[in-house]
């Protein structure tokens, strides 16, 4: 009795979650392939083949090349701004000796599972022009004039890679402090005794050792601006981004095609093309930062 | 020194040099506290505000006249029913992360734990599709609710959100650590299979079950743009959606707002503090591992 138990088993307990993968994940996965070769608008309308021609309209899409054009600045600012950040604070965090280290990481990852929505709330009145806090207590007493950070187009982008700034900066500093802790204590020590100095150290025998965790940051840098939605639609108070789309990004733009002008096989289209689009800059990033060399 | 000589390091100068580095690292980090925390503080004391001092000069961190008119506004449900949608929120979330819990931790215990034709194949394809962005479904999924009439429904966030591939490998890779022999001997015992998985498997796997408790319900509770796909009525929306419409309609207002960001954030700080060894250990595991 015990065998045949233990042989249907696993297929048992694996079975609910490939159903609903299949039914949930994979299916709309094919179907979307599918639709994005058709033209299809509005609940129950008849789907027309067209071919590649949604992906030829793409091509020829202005939003689509100014969201695409967004999505990489964004994820380019805050790449360069995010990782040093993130890295100082990690390298700040760990330490030794130092007080109160728990609330320094809970408070630090606090943004980090703040809703969207809330902090997109918070926001709006953190880059109000008029009565800001940004505008205010920080351009104020510098010296600098107002800036119109949500309704002026070039502002928009630059305001988005702060908030994202605040947001991130905690959850990759304890990517980073995780991947600090797998450099050894006495490589440390050896470097300070071989009198390299600090910069030295830090430059060739912590940043290499931190590689895995610099491209796992970068990737998922890149992934995560292709993915955000809330923020930048809630604080341009509009799925189109605000001014000029100065604040449209890629999902925001797939939202807008599928469910407010019911292309369906235009956005199916806008999906099939975004994953491809993360697949290759996955690829490219990950062999610029050498996650295929054989060390 | 370049001579081979090797100076005894000056101790004043070292404890000076200690001493300055603790300092500008206190500094470093209570100015990143007060940048991070800024902002929060501002939606908390600007909850019991009035508009009028919201935007008026100048900018006060602490209100001028205290009012708890916007909590009580909101909670009387005039603008909108956020008793209610706070209620929606806290019912989704949980059916979400108890059915995502049985299902990962399933999936999890069958791979980590038995042998069986076409399991590489599968755990393959399983790793193929982890980074697939689920954009890339939205479209197809949203025709597939309304094939089945879930538009509107609670079923149509809580079941397929429940199935993630993230949930599935993680509870796999931590129920691998699960020792063969306490499994071999409650079989010899007598033990269901089932039995074994809930009475043997789930226990010992309690650490990584309230990581991904953790990390599902505040998937859930945050999450924005597929509820603001599925759901159509306003005695139905989750918190976020029903906050998101007040910015669209009451700009204005902004004090009613900030009073419903808070109250929804009051969960997420639970949570956390109460979670927070768990999830402070653990919630690096992926990154590390690769």
């Amino acid at each position: 009795m015990g065998s045949w138990q233990r042989r249907l088993a696993p297929y048992f307990f694996i079975s609910p979650f490939f159903i609903g993968y299949a039914v949930f994940f994979l299916f709309p996965v094919l179907w979307a392939g599918r639709l994005s070769l058709f033209q299809m608008t509005g609940i129950g309308s008849a789907p027309v083949f067209i071919g590649a021609q949604n992906y030829l309209d793409l091509l020829r899409d202005e939003l689509f090349r100014k969201a695409l054009f967004n999505t990489t600045y964004y994820a380019l600012g805050s790449i360069l701004l995010i990782a040093p950040a993130a890295l100082g604070l990690a390298l700040l965090l760990t330490r030794r000796r130092l007080r109160a280290r728990e609330f320094f990481r809970l408070f630090y990852f606090a943004p980090n599972i703040t809703s969207g929505v809330v902090v997109a709330i918070i926001f709006g009145l953190v880059f109000e022009h008029e009565y800001g806090l940004i505008n205010n207590l920080i351009l104020a007493p510098l010296g600098f004039a107002k800036i119109r950070w949500l309704l002026d187009a070039e502002f928009i982008l630059p305001a988005v890679i702060v908030l994202g700034l605040w947001r991130w900066t905690g959850i990759n500093a304890l990517y980073f402090m995780a991947g600090l802790q797998n450099v050894p204590g006495d490589v440390k020590e050896a470097a300070v005794i071989d009198g390299a100095g600090r910069w030295q150290s830090f430059r060739y025998i912590i940043l290499p050792l931190l590689r895995p965790v610099i491209i796992f940051v970068m990737t998922f840098a890149v992934i995560g601006s292709y993915n955000l939605f809330a923020e930048p639609a809630l604080l341009t108070g509009d799925v189109a981004g605000g001014p000029d789309n100065g604040g449209l990004f890629m999902t925001m733009l797939l939202y807008m095609n599928g469910f407010r002008f019911m292309k369906f096989g235009y956005a199916a289209a806008l999906g099939i093309s975004l994953a491809l689009i993360i697949l290759v800059l996955t690829l490219v990033q990950l062999r610029i930062l050498g996650m295929f060399r054989e060390d | 020194m370049r001579a081979g000589v090797s100076l005894p390091p000056n101790p004043t100068r070292a404890r000076t040099r200690a001493f300055l580095d603790a300092a500008l690292t206190y500094a470093a980090l209570a100015g990143g506290v007060i940048l991070t925390g800024a902002p929060f503080v501002y939606m908390i004391t600007g909850s019991f505000k009035a508009d009028a001092e919201i935007f008026s000069y100048p900018l006060t961190w602490w209100p001028r006249n205290p009012t708890g008119q916007n909590y009580a506004r909101l909670l009387s449900g005039e603008q909108i029913p956020y008793l209610r949608q706070f209620g929606n929120s806290v019912f989704v979330a949980l059916a979400q992360t108890a059915l995502s819990l049985l299902v990962a931790t399933m999936v999890g215990w069958g791979f980590a734990k038995y042998e069986f034709r076409g399991k590489r194949v599968l755990f393959l394809g399983l790793l193929a599709t982890l980074t697939f962005p689920f954009q890339m479904t939205l479209v197809p999924l949203f025709l597939f609710m309304v094939e089945i009439r879930w538009i509107d429904t609670y079923w149509a966030i809580v079941v397929p959100g429940a199935v993630t591939a993230f949930g599935a490998f993680f509870m796999r890779q931590n129920m691998l650590a699960v020792p063969d022999e306490l499994l071999d001997a409650a079989r010899i015992d007598g033990a269901s299979e089932i039995g074994i998985y809930a009475r043997i498997g789930l226990p010992l796997s309690r650490g990584a079950l309230s990581v991904l408790a953790v990390l599902a319900f505040l998937g859930s509770w945050n999450d924005y743009l597929w509820p603001l796909i599925i759901l159509r009525s306003t005695e139905k929306f989750t918190f976020p959606i029903g906050l998101a419409t007040l910015i669209g309609l009451y700009k204005i207002e902004y004090g009613l707002i900030l009073a419903g960001a808070f109250i929804a954030t009051l969960p997420v700080v639970a949570i956390f503090v109460v979670g927070r060894k768990t999830l402070l250990t653990n919630i690096t595991l992926g990154a590390v591992k690769g």
